[in-house]
């Protein structure tokens, strides 16, 4: 698929001895919402940061509309992410910032945006996760899931053609986590993006993707539809959505 | 003996690594600084949070610094036979020179250096600084231009203050424990007063700041593993940019005061 939006070609990548990604391949087409599973510590946080030059690769390439965003720099790099918005696994807020400085902060810094225009936009994007009343709010007087729908409002401030959710559910409760996921479905639908979660909530990654891919070993296991990866038979794969110890898969 | 050799070797690259990682950041610093303007807020901000409200803990420190100085002088004056009119001197030409700007140099990488280095290290570990990356903001211009400049600016700024308190510290001590009279004292700081003394104090104060400023922000960014990585980039901070500060000091003392 030479014209895939986002390609991921042989990409390796280590830590110190430690290979975390050993030869990943993939493409994902526009408008697609792709899940990534895997056991903790696989990689899928690490592949996502690629996309973003967050990381940067041992080898191989990312390449997003053709272009190979481990080689860009400088402003190619600032319009790269500027065009993808990113949830974080811990939200990632800005502590020292209210809930509205965080969600304008791209706005202003980068976009240089007037303050009516940050503001019209920081309270639209609030509406849209259900928080258009906690502007002045400080990151530590919200709870988890507030905190993950000011993360996703302020990941689609500049209203990006890519998200990419890193474990959008972890340490929430499962109503909270629901809600997280009803959320990502309608705002993907709604802004039309390519979205790419990674996620080891089973749950989650069969409600919000179209297509799944699990990563084990640091390859791609699988790559198939939420119906495909349900009836695999797949030993690895099975184990894994079936959440159990016993299997091929070792835990560490 | 293998085990010595590797720890040798492992520090020697050690300090190859933070060496580099300074003067790339250094690099990088001066790079961000011709979108200054853009972060003039951020500075000013800086420059009262990390310089300004150092302010009173400098006063403190200062008064006890000048008071110990003039009181060991007067002791030491005591034992070579030496007048006390020479007090205000003494005092003045140990205070200008060097207690005033490396005393409180060390103290702003206590307080400054260490909480710069806890606060970007926490950034760092909680995925902060990559959510500014992903947002196409660059750190080293957000975070670390505006602290190393107010670093740069701050410590001279303080360091004025300090020359001032501890004289009043030294003349206290003289009046009230040695018996020298306020004016005797006064007049021989006069005296020995000269300006390039205080002007180097002052250059000497920002290339310090700027030490602290970097190492700061160096050992932040450079934090990993969670509470832990960010307790080291902490204590890391204070013990590399405390020792700069002396080796710069004597090199200071090398090169401006010929023996």
């Amino acid at each position: 698929m030479a014209d895939a939006f986002i390609s991921i070609r042989d990409l390796f990548k280590g830590f110190g001895a430690q290979e975390v990604l050993s030869g990943v391949s993939l493409d994902i087409n526009k408008g697609e919402s792709v899940a990534i599973i895997g056991q903790s510590g696989c990689g899928k946080s690490v592949l996502l940061k690629h996309l973003i030059q967050l990381l940067e690769p041992d080898s191989g390439q990312v390449l997003i509309e053709g272009e190979d965003v481990t080689a860009l720099h400088g402003r190619a790099l600032v319009k790269l992410r500027s065009r993808v918005g990113m949830l974080f696994q811990s939200s990632a807020l800005f502590d020292s910032l209210t809930v509205a400085e965080n969600v304008g902060l791209g706005l202003k810094e980068t976009e240089h945006l007037d303050d009516a225009t940050i503001e019209r936009t920081v309270r639209e994007k609030l509406d849209m996760v259900g928080l258009g009343d906690i502007l002045e709010k400080m990151p530590s007087q919200l709870s988890g899931g507030m905190r993950k729908r000011v993360g996703l409002a302020r990941a689609i401030a500049n209203n990006p053609e890519v998200l990419l959710y890193d474990e959008p559910t972890t340490g929430l409760d499962p109503i909270t986590a629901d809600l997280i996921d009803n959320m990502i479905v309608e705002l993907n639908q709604k802004l039309n993006v390519t979205s790419i979660a990674v996620t080891h909530d089973m749950k989650s990654a069969f409600k919000i993707a179209s297509r799944i891919i699990m990563l084990y070993q640091g390859k791609v296991e699988i790559d198939g539809s939420p119906e495909e990866i349900k009836n695999t038979t797949n030993p690895v794969v099975r184990q894994f959505i079936e959440g159990s110890s016993i299997g091929p898969v070792q835990v560490q | 003996m293998q085990f010595g050799l590797e720890t040798i070797g492992r520090r020697g690259v050690n300090f190859v690594r933070i060496t580099g990682g300074l003067f790339v950041l250094l690099g990088r610093f001066i790079v961000s600084l011709k979108h200054a303007h853009k972060s003039f807020g951020l500075i000013l901000e800086q420059l009262y949070v990390l310089g300004v409200k150092s302010l009173p803990l400098i006063v403190i420190i200062s008064i006890f610094v000048g008071a110990v100085s003039a009181w060991q002088a007067a002791y030491q004056f005591k034992f070579i036979g030496a007048p006390l009119r020479l007090l205000g001197h003494a005092v003045g030409k140990a205070v200008v020179i060097e207690l005033a700007p490396v005393l409180s140099a060390i103290v702003f990488a206590g307080r400054v250096g260490a909480g710069v280095a806890a606060e970007l290290g926490t950034m760092k570990v909680t995925e902060q600084i990559d959510a500014l990356e992903s947002m196409g903001i660059n750190p080293i211009r957000y975070l670390a231009m505006p602290r190393i400049i107010a670093c740069v600016f701050m410590v001279p700024f303080l360091v004025v203050f300090a020359n001032f308190i501890a004289i009043m510290g030294g003349l206290i001590v003289s009046v009230i424990g040695v018996d020298v009279s306020s004016e005797t004292f006064l007049n021989g700081f006069k005296d020995s007063f000269q300006l390039k003394d205080f002007v180097n104090g002052l250059v000497k104060a920002a290339v310090f700041g700027l030490s602290i400023g970097l190492v700061g922000c160096y050992e932040g960014f450079a934090a990993s593993g969670g509470a832990q990585g960010v307790g080291k980039a902490t204590t890391t901070s204070v013990v590399i940019s405390s020792v700069l500060i002396l080796i710069f000091n004597f090199l200071f003392a090398v090169i401006l005061f010929r023996v």
